[in-house]
């Protein structure tokens, strides 16, 4: 008896426990790993964008294993939009009010107005801070140009 | 359409190969880039910033201009495939 492709594609499971498992194991430590790229920028190579960018992999890679839907559950439309909002804010926040606060723009020892620490600590604080905002926008962007794209812009199946 | 993006394609492309002839030598140490900001940066970052990494320092805070562009063409990009791809089934 001959099937046709479709049939036999219908037969394939679409839930894979090898593929699931395996996932649900890697993404917590990918999402640390993403997250120790991020803190440990100051000391080794690494900073905002290699994190935001490990950190939206892992969230790609679920959506890759366990379906787009599956993903949105744990990351919701809106919020992927507000922390990549969030993450430019921080940036461009942050710069403002050390020029607010008598430094120049992007100047971080102004900060030191606010919270009274040596100011060149600051500077090094400030890169920190500044490069929390651009994993979370690198991450949030990541994630949603996967979305759009695997999607055609429905998200509703994906890859 | 096409022929025309072509050519401006390889105009841009043969506009920016002729750029690169006026780049420095690589590797050279007397070449402007190498002898001038960057022995600044190499003496004074950890003195200055307190971020052992000098490549952190430059980045996030001598070159703190164009990370935070950097991250608002990202942004932009990520607007702009949303803006075009994203439709809702009402």
């Amino acid at each position: 008896m001959r099937i046709s492709v479709q049939e036999t594609r219908d037969r394939i499971p679409q839930r894979d426990i090898i593929l699931e498992s395996t996932v649900r194991l890697m993404v917590p430590f990918i999402q640390l790993y993403g997250l120790y790229v991020i803190v440990h920028g100051h000391y080794s190579p690494g900073g905002g964008f290699q994190g935001g960018v490990v950190l939206g992999a892992s969230v790609i890679l679920f959506a890759l294993a366990f379906g787009l839907p599956a993903s949105k559950h744990y990351l919701s439309e809106g919020g992927d939009i507000l922390l990549a909002n969030a993450g430019a804010l921080i940036y461009t926040g942050i710069a403002t009010l050390c020029a607010l606060l008598g430094g120049m723009f992007l100047d971080y020892s102004a900060l030191a107005k606010i919270l009274p620490i040596d100011p060149i600590s600051w500077r090094s604080h400030g890169i920190f801070l500044v490069e929390v905002g651009v994993g979370m926008g690198v991450m949030a962007i990541m994630v949603s140009i996967y979305w759009d794209m695997a999607s055609a812009g429905r998200l509703d199946e994906g890859l | 359409m096409k022929p025309l993006a072509l050519l401006a394609t390889l105009i841009t492309g043969a506009l920016l190969l002729y750029g690169t002839a006026d780049f420095a030598a690589w590797g050279d140490p007397q070449s402007p880039p190498n002898s001038n900001i960057s022995v600044r940066y190499v003496e004074q970052a950890v003195k200055e910033t307190h971020v052992p990494n000098i490549v952190t320092a430059v980045l996030g805070d001598y070159r703190g201009y164009d990370t935070m562009f950097e991250l608002v063409v990202i942004y932009s990009a990520g607007m702009a495939v949303m803006g075009i791809l994203r439709r809702r089934e009402d």
